[in-house]
């Protein structure tokens, strides 16, 4: 895989010493979707903007394509933006606007003509030539915001939460849409957002940020079936986390102890009998039970919540826990009902905090 | 029922009161009586006096001229200076931004004689030059206060946008940013220009032989009376200013529904 962007130990402050991105390293493959996942105010969108050169990096360096852009304007960097707001012209027309960047790059009349068109084709809102921003809806006006992006045949599209400010039913058709256009054009798509349901729909690849530092990278599967923190696993889906213990090491297993049951899950080198895992299970993985079955725990069901799909329930384990329990479709339970839980080991994930990770 | 009754009312007075003594001077610029006091018939003499009054005409040519200069010099320049203290950060910029405001809030008067002062100082003529740019000094406040309230973060993302597309500076000013702030620019020039048109007191220090401003000549025929030329200039002025206010307004919306319809 080329990589069509990289960033080489990187780091921004805005104000002195106070840096927002630590030495950070990053690389983006051709063709790839790919997601800055973070909370709001953990760098994601800085990294972006030191991309397309809105922002200077303080420290290291950015390749596009091979060629150091470090020092380069915004102006000559063959990437694009879509910005949070699209920030759509509001004085121009939609072809006015689609066709602002290759005026000014001074393209042949003829050329913008029949690029804006098809560009418009593509994002299907021919015939919408002479409207005005504010005379479409708000998906239009994104997609408006897209066209004028691809129609410079950029070499990476930045997009910076361009989805948030749509409504939720909206949002999920331009995920797909979005992740149509990217395959038909075979464009990197660079996006950032906070919303771990846009990640995992669009991504190829994600990657996870908290205070200008990678968390975890890894494919959307990678990175919610096997979280490697309690951070990403907290950030990524629902999840329930529970402190063991390592009671006994294996070849290849370890046994851990929660609730005085013996859970075993895979071993990893720098293991030590006594050492703190986190067990993490999703909601989904736990089974439920009218009966004892192997290894379950007896709960009370708190608090139901039915959420259509699923119905969602909070349960006090006789144990000194509670668990998210998440069930598929309608079910019988009441709140305050008893049942016993349980959970297959194949569908527990153990975190352990690596001590190397809280240097900052 | 009674509330809207006293409502009407409170509106009616007020109305009154502020338009009566422009109805009054429209009426009597078209009285035959030299005296203010009664109406005794309908004429235009007096408007056709003012036309012969050679004095009044270059008078009013040179408050044009005045009005005209100083609200394009001090239209650019309080632009810039808006986009320029939007723009940038520096040392005591918020200092700065303070410092517009006394131009505007301090008594005319101060303003006169201080520009007096200086043109005593630096021995520079008193004339049309020295009014002109009198007039564009007090003018600049009143541009760059009125284009920063079009200014905001929004716009900020406009020119990052266009910067994206390849736009070099010249182009996002001209393209993006200006098309932008036009509306706070257009009411800044017209601001800028009825206060030229009717500036009395900043004038009167800055004025020198031969470069009288119609207020100026207006204020002095008073001093030996009101006659109904008077009445009949005043009227005209009047009938110019709604015209210039109704043009722009139109235009303002115009362009408002040009973009939402």
């Amino acid at each position: 895989m080329k990589t069509i962007v990289r960033l080489e130990n990187v780091s921004k402050s805005f104000e002195k010493d106070k840096y927002v991105i630590n030495n950070l390293s990053l690389d983006v493959y051709e063709g790839e979707f790919l997601t800055l996942l973070g909370s709001s105010g953990c760098g994601k969108t800085t990294i972006l903007r030191m991309i397309s050169g809105l922002e200077h990096v303080t420290d290291g360096k950015v390749y596009i394509d091979d060629k150091d852009v470090t020092e380069l304007d915004p102006t000559k960097r063959e990437v694009n933006t879509i910005f949070q707001n699209f920030a759509l012209f509001p004085h121009m027309t939609v072809f006015e606007n689609v066709s602002f960047g290759l005026r000014m790059k001074k393209v042949s009349k003829k050329e913008i003509e029949s690029r804006v068109k098809k560009v418009l084709k593509l994002v299907e809102l021919d015939g919408y030539e002479d409207r005005y921003p504010s005379q479409l809806s708000g998906g239009q006006q994104q997609r408006v915001a897209i066209a004028r992006g691809i129609v410079m045949n950029p070499k990476v599209l930045l997009l910076d939460e361009s989805l948030a400010s749509l409504d939720l039913k909206l949002k999920r058709m331009m995920q797909i849409e979005l992740k149509k256009i990217q395959r038909k054009l075979g464009i990197t798509f660079i996006y950032v957002t906070h919303d771990q349901d846009e990640a995992l729909t669009m991504s190829d690849r994600i990657i996870i940020i908290e205070k200008g530092v990678i968390k975890q990278e890894g494919s959307p599967q990678e990175i919610y079936q096997n979280p490697n923190s309690t951070f990403v696993a907290d950030f990524i889906g629902e999840s329930n986390l529970l402190t063991s213990t390592i009671d006994k090491i294996n070849d290849t297993t370890i046994d851990v102890k929660f609730d005085n049951k013996i859970f075993v899950v895979n071993r990893e080198e720098e293991d030590n009998i006594g050492d703190k895992v986190y067990l993490m299970i999703r909601p989904e993985n736990v089974l439920v039970s009218n009966k004892e079955i192997n290894n379950s725990s007896k709960g009370i069901i708190k608090t139901l919540v039915y959420d259509g799909a699923v119905t969602k329930l909070f349960v006090d384990t006789e144990g000194d826990f509670d668990l998210k329990v998440n069930v598929q479709g309608n079910t019988n339970y009441k709140e305050g009902d008893t049942l016993y839980i349980a959970v297959e080991n194949k569908n527990i994930v153990p975190i352990r905090e690596k001590k190397n990770e809280k240097r900052r | 029922m009674k509330h809207k009754k006293l409502k009407n009312i409170f509106i009616g007075l007020v109305l009154f009161f502020l338009y009566l003594p422009i109805i009054v001077l429209v009426v009597y610029s078209f009285n035959t009586s030299k005296m203010n006091i009664v109406f005794e018939g309908f004429t235009f003499d007096w408007y056709k006096n003012l036309f012969n009054n050679r004095d009044l005409i270059e008078a009013f040519i040179n408050t044009l001229i005045i009005a005209v200069t100083s609200t394009v010099v001090s239209t650019i320049i309080g632009t810039l200076g808006a986009v320029g203290l939007n723009k940038y950060d520096f040392k005591f910029k918020s200092f700065i931004n303070l410092l517009i405001y006394i131009p505007i809030v301090i008594p005319e008067i101060v303003l006169g004689i201080s520009l007096l002062s200086i043109y005593t100082l630096t021995k520079i003529e008193l004339g049309m030059f020295t009014l002109i740019l009198s007039h564009i000094a007090f003018s600049i406040p009143f541009v760059i206060v009125s284009v920063r309230s079009t200014l905001s973060s929004t716009l900020k993302t406009y020119e990052e946008a266009a910067k994206d597309l390849g736009a070099n500076s010249m182009n996002t000013f001209f393209k993006v940013t200006l098309p932008q702030m036009m509306p706070g620019v257009i009411s800044g020039a017209i601001l800028a220009f009825t206060l030229s048109l009717d500036d009395v007191v900043i004038s009167y220090f800055t004025s020198g032989p031969g470069s009288n401003t119609l207020p100026l000549k207006i204020y002095s025929m008073i001093k030996t009376g009101i006659s109904p030329d008077v009445n009949a200039l005043s009227t005209l002025m009047l009938l110019a200013t709604m015209i210039i206010l109704t043009t722009s307004a139109i235009i303002q919306s115009r362009k408002i529904v040009g973009g939402t319809k």
